[in-house]
């Protein structure tokens, strides 16, 4: 075993270009290295050792004919709520118990495109609610980092899969701080893109205005280049906007220099309640930047405080209804019942785990008959100013640094009794959702208890530049992501 | 006391759009159950809808047609409700920002011109259909997701006859505007009616009941009947009327109550994140409105003003869209408009509605009248022989011409023939010649009628009675 | 949101929502979604008087598509996937009107 599966998407796909190896000798490691430790991780439902191969076989016949692709022959873990052809899709619930995705979503069929190695599916919090994949009916994820520690969510298992070497990259979806979360709990690269940078068609809708897509990996440059091969226009999502093609990996230099940029520092975001460690792990990214020449600029989100509050109503608002689709007649799992909506009321309490339900309630109640105005539109204007917020700091700076979780990973089962104390902890990644901004997590340091700290960049709408530009000079001169979980 | 009743309708009309709202399944009716289906229309998870740019067309050009303006800006809701017939159990709507507003709809009632008030078309998604078998009810979702619109009256009807003649004249220019074929038995036209009553003199409105869902004319009509009627009976009882959701059982000819208001839902409309609002401009509009169809009010003020015809050959000629459609067409191939009437209204409507087949498929083409027209108006074939001429067309197909030909029908207008019918004529029937020179001016009919018959009908009837008066005046 | 206090019928809006719940969980869930709510509370202490509200992300219009016909889905898939059919349809439980 060269154990290929431990290098960078970018250093493999420089050695397959070079010939140095084939797509099936790194999906054969990653193959071997899921056989040894997804036992323990937990990372992924489902797995076609069999369909990977053949897929990487493809790849290497591909490439011998000349085809080229960075992502070409690359393997790639799915998040278990984006639908691909002929494979369940569970979203980690009962309740789309023996579905079969009769279709391939955009980001599916561009890395098919690409002649990527679709991997296999992996584990989330249920219907991707949740913040520590601790919500899933299906299985637990471990954190590598800490077996007894969650490895944050929704995208838990996207986050886990990459941090254990059992895939080279991964696809999340971050409504609230999905990706990034997860990605800064076990040491990893995330990036959320400007809502509309990637189709959202074939993802399984949580809630439709806030949902993107995003890659999370080993480095900087290799979500830039998972990013580049998914995002783009696409006429099924009237979302998605059409911009010309993005060359985001080539355009990271090798030089670090951050001169001539300057970069924003929100007060409101060292919050109360926020782990020292934590804090003092990001403040010494913020003074590295400068070191690398860039100015750093105070700035304001006085708004920001309220993410939560609009968050929990917009995003549960549209749950209620997203969600309504999973009634036991077109596909999934069916109770009976005497009448329809018997049949619906069984289905729906047997399929749903207990944090989907309380969040379609709550969902269910901020839009009922007379208190619409009081929360969903309260909340809807209430954006508008977080979104203003955004738009003013933008006017003062190229992007911003903040941590992404007031605290590093945390163990299991500590906060599942008291749903209110886990939302709070989005506190800090679901403002830009609300905005429809561009972030990124990229590691910055650890905990005293070993557990990894991430730096959250928050760039303007579709400035995804900006960030994997300071992301990545950042990452270059520091090397915090090429510390590994011991095993 | 005296009672008024007030009507309301809501009328959904299904749009001629070839693929479905949202996605680009085919938009097909009696296919084979769940075959134009795909992830958007079923409602899988991860689909996504995307506005179908022909319907949005033809919702504003009904919109124009009806006079309404239509709303630079206009927005998608989700209206949440469970029924097996929505995929998605939410539909996607317009809730308070619709395509078109306002507009009104002129017709006449019992021979006097009412204006009844639209207040707003908006743009929907049909449901699915469900089928009761035994011991459960089978779902096709083939027409789930297929263009619908919803023309919403102001509550500005009285009595069945308003309702009737206002849902008429909507048929008839959705079907003129080329905007929906309106089949009722297809489903494509289907109407929810409120009904309330109220002393006359009451300023507010009664209790309004609503009956839902219903596609024959007929039926509507009986609904509305017997709902005022019930609904006075309740007043005149001392009783208030519920506000509430009633069916209509066309067995009985009853309404029944089906939802009261304590269990009305909760629709929880919101705005649709997956739909981009729209944004029309007035230039959009005029290249709209400049593609609008004459509509059947107009083309018949323009076949009495322009053409020349009556008031009755004109209302008769655009009552149905096919035959005006069809009369427009012979007009391109002759100027004769009152003989392309008369054609249409005697010898084709009788002979289509003996044969029960549309104008469209008939053996006597635009062209071939117009043939015939010629024929007559050349004076080759009388009046009548062209009346025979169509109805061999109509029976049997064949050129106009050839079949004169054929059959030896070209009148006869030679000075020489009809010299020896006339003469004949005079010399067998001395009775009528004296009475004519009496000064019995009809008794030259029966003169007339001889030289006829001698001719086998083919003699020119004007040059025969020509003849006959130079030579008994002489 | 002044009735937030006095707490959500959280049996009424389950079943708005189609959920059955056990006593057990409609009452953990009354407990903590008034939580929640209390919480969500602050928002009051906002005035937004004369703020658009946000609706989409990102403001773009006028998305649409040509309607030219596409493809659907294979039939035997579609049905493949449905807990209960019976010719080529979805079967459920009598549907009686709303
Ligand atoms: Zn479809």
């Amino acid at each position: 075993m060269a154990d290929l599966n431990t290098l960078t998407l970018s250093e493999l796909s420089d050695k397959l270009a070079a010939g140095e190896c084939r797509s099936v000798d790194i999906v054969n490691d990653v193959l071997a290295c899921i056989e040894e430790r997804d036992g323990r991780i937990g990372a992924y439902l489902t797995l076609d050792r069999a369909s990977a191969l053949e897929q990487a076989q493809a790849a290497d016949a591909a490439r011998a004919a000349g085809a080229c692709h960075p992502m070409l022959g690359i393997p790639v873990a799915i998040k278990d709520l984006i639908n691909v052809k002929g494979q369940p899709c569970t979203c980690s619930s009962k309740i789309l118990e023996g579905y079969v995705a009769p279709y391939d979503a955009t980001v599916v069929s561009r890395l098919r495109a690409a002649g990527a190695v679709l991997l296999g599916r992996v584990n989330m919090d249920e219907f991707a609610m949740g913040s520590s994949t601790e919500n899933a009916a299906l299985g637990k994820t471990s954190n590598p980092w800490n077996l007894d520690h969650v490895p944050g969510g929704s995208s838990g298992g996207s986050a886990a899969s990459v941090a254990a070497d059992e895939a080279v990259c991964s696809l999340g979806s971050d409504t609230g701080g999905s990706i990034r979360q997860p990605a800064a709990f076990c040491g990893c690269v995330g990036v959320k893109p400007t809502y509309g940078r990637v189709s959202r068609y074939g993802l399984t809708a949580f809630a439709s205005s806030l949902d993107q897509i995003g890659p999370i990996s080993k480095t900087v440059r290799d979500s830039a280049i998972l990013l580049d091969t998914i995002c783009g226009h696409d006429p099924m999502d009237s979302s998605s906007i059409d911009l010309p093609a993005t060359a985001f990996a080539a355009q990271l230099g090798s030089d670090p220099s951050l001169s001539g940029m300057k970069l924003g520092l929100p007060k409101e975001y060292f919050v109360e309640g926020m782990d020292p460690e934590v804090e003092k792990a990001v403040r010494d990214a913020v003074e590295h930047c400068r070191g690398l020449g860039a100015e750093i600029v105070d700035v304001s989100l006085p708004n920001a405080k309220y993410a939560i509050a609009v968050y929990y109503i917009i995003a549960t608002a549209e749950a209620s209804a997203n969600l309504a689709r999973f009634d036991g007649i077109r596909y999934g799992l069916r109770i009976d019942g005497k009448d329809p909506i018997e049949l619906y009321g069984r289905t729906r309490a047997a399929g749903f785990g207990p944090e989907v339900k309380r969040r379609i309630i709550l969902g269910t109640y901020v839009l009922s008959s007379g208190y619409y105005d009081a929360y969903y539109l309260k909340a809807q204007k209430v954006r508008t100013l977080i979104r203003d917020d955004f738009a003013e700091a933008f006017r003062q700076c190229d992007a911003i640094l903040a941590p992404v979780t007031p605290t590093a990973a945390y163990r299991k089962g500590e906060k599942t009794s008291d749903p209110l104390k886990m939302y709070l902890d989005d506190i800090l990644t679901t403002p830009i959702n609300l905005a429809g901004n561009c972030a990124l997590s990229v590691p910055c340091g650890f905990a005293s208890n070993g557990m990894p700290v991430g730096l959250q960049i928050i760039g303007d709408a579709f400035n995804e530049e900006a960030i994997l530009r300071v992301g990545h000079a950042y990452e270059q001169t520091t090397g915090w992501h090429r510390q590994r979980p011991e095993w | 006391m005296e009672y008024e009743a007030t009507i309301g309708l809501e009328t959904h009309i299904m749009q001629k759009t070839g693929t479905k709202m949202f996605c680009s399944c085919r938009h097909e009716y009696g296919a084979a159950p769940n075959t134009h289906v795909c992830p958007v229309c079923l409602g899988y998870p991860g689909a996504l809808p995307v506005l179908n740019e022909k319907a949005i067309e033809l919702c504003c050009k009904a919109g124009l047609l009806l006079g309404c303006a239509i709303n630079p800006y206009s927005k998608w809701d989700r209206k949440n409700y469970f029924y097996p017939d929505m995929a998605k159990n939410y539909q996607i709507s317009q809730y308070d920002q619709p395509l078109c507003l306002g507009g009104q709809l002129e017709v006449e009632v019992d021979g006097a011109m009412k204006t009844f008030a639209i207040e707003r078309i908006h743009q929907e998604e049909n449901a699915a259909k469900n089928t009761h078998v035994a011991g459960g009810s089978l779902v096709d979702y083939n027409r789930a997701g297929t263009a619908l619109m919803e023309i919403v009256s102001e509550p500005c009807m009285h009595s069945a006859a308003d309702a009737l003649a206002y849902m008429n004249a909507l048929k008839q220019i959705m079907q003129y505007g080329g905007i929906s074929d309106c089949d009722q038995e297809k489903g494509q036209m289907r109407s929810d009616v409120n009904v309330s009553v109220r002393p006359v003199g009451q300023k507010e409105l009664g209790a309004k009941v609503e009956i839902k869902n219903m596609n024959s004319f007929a039926f509507i009509e009986q609904a509305i009947g017997y709902e005022i009627d019930r609904q006075i009976a309740v007043l005149e009882g001392g009783g208030r009327v519920a506000q509430e959701t009633r069916g209509f059982d066309a067995d009985r000819g009853e309404t029944f109550t089906q939802r009261t208001k304590e269990d009305a839902h909760d629709y929880r409309y919101f705005p649709e994140p997956d739909l981009m609002p729209v944004k029309i401009s007035a230039e959009q509009v005029e290249r709209w409105r400049a593609e609008l169809p004459e509509l059947p009010a107009q083309r018949r003020a323009r076949y009495v003003s322009e053409l020349g015809l009556p008031e009755y050959d004109a209302g008769v000629l655009t009552s149905d869209k096919a035959v005006s459609d069809w009369f427009e067409e012979a007009m391109r191939h002759t100027d004769n408009a009152k003989a392309v009437s008369n054609f249409i209204m005697g010898e084709m409507l009788r002979l289509l509605s003996g044969q029960g087949t549309a104008i469209s498929e008939s053996q006597v083409t635009p062209e071939k009248l117009a043939a015939i027209i010629a024929l007559i108006d050349a004076k080759t074939i009388s009046t009548s022989a062209g009346k025979q001429v169509f109805e061999i067309v109509f029976n049997e197909g064949g050129d106009p011409k050839t079949i004169v030909e054929a059959k030896g029908m070209a009148q006869v207008s030679d000075d020489s023939a009809l010299e020896g019918w006339a003469d004949e004529a005079i010399a067998n029937n001395p009775k009528s010649v004296e009475e004519y020179k009496a000064g019995k001016q009809g008794a030259i009919n029966f003169l007339m009628g001889q030289v006829m018959k001698a001719s086998k009908g083919k003699a020119n009837p004007g040059a025969v009675m020509q003849m006959l008066k130079q030579k008994l005046d002489a | 949101m002044s009735n937030a206090t006095q707490g959500m019928d959280v049996g009424y809006v389950a079943h708005l929502a189609r959920l059955e719940l056990t006593a057990e969980e409609t009452a953990l869930f009354q407990g903590q979604l008034d939580q929640i709510l209390h919480y969500v509370e602050q928002l009051n202490a906002l005035d937004v008087a004369g703020v658009e509200p946000t609706a989409h992300a990102i403001p773009v219009y006028n998305v649409f598509r040509p309607d030219e016909v596409g493809r659907s889905l294979d039939h035997d898939d579609v049905i493949a996937n449905a807990p209960s059919a019976a010719n080529g349809q979805f079967r459920v439980p009598k549907i009686i009107d709303q």
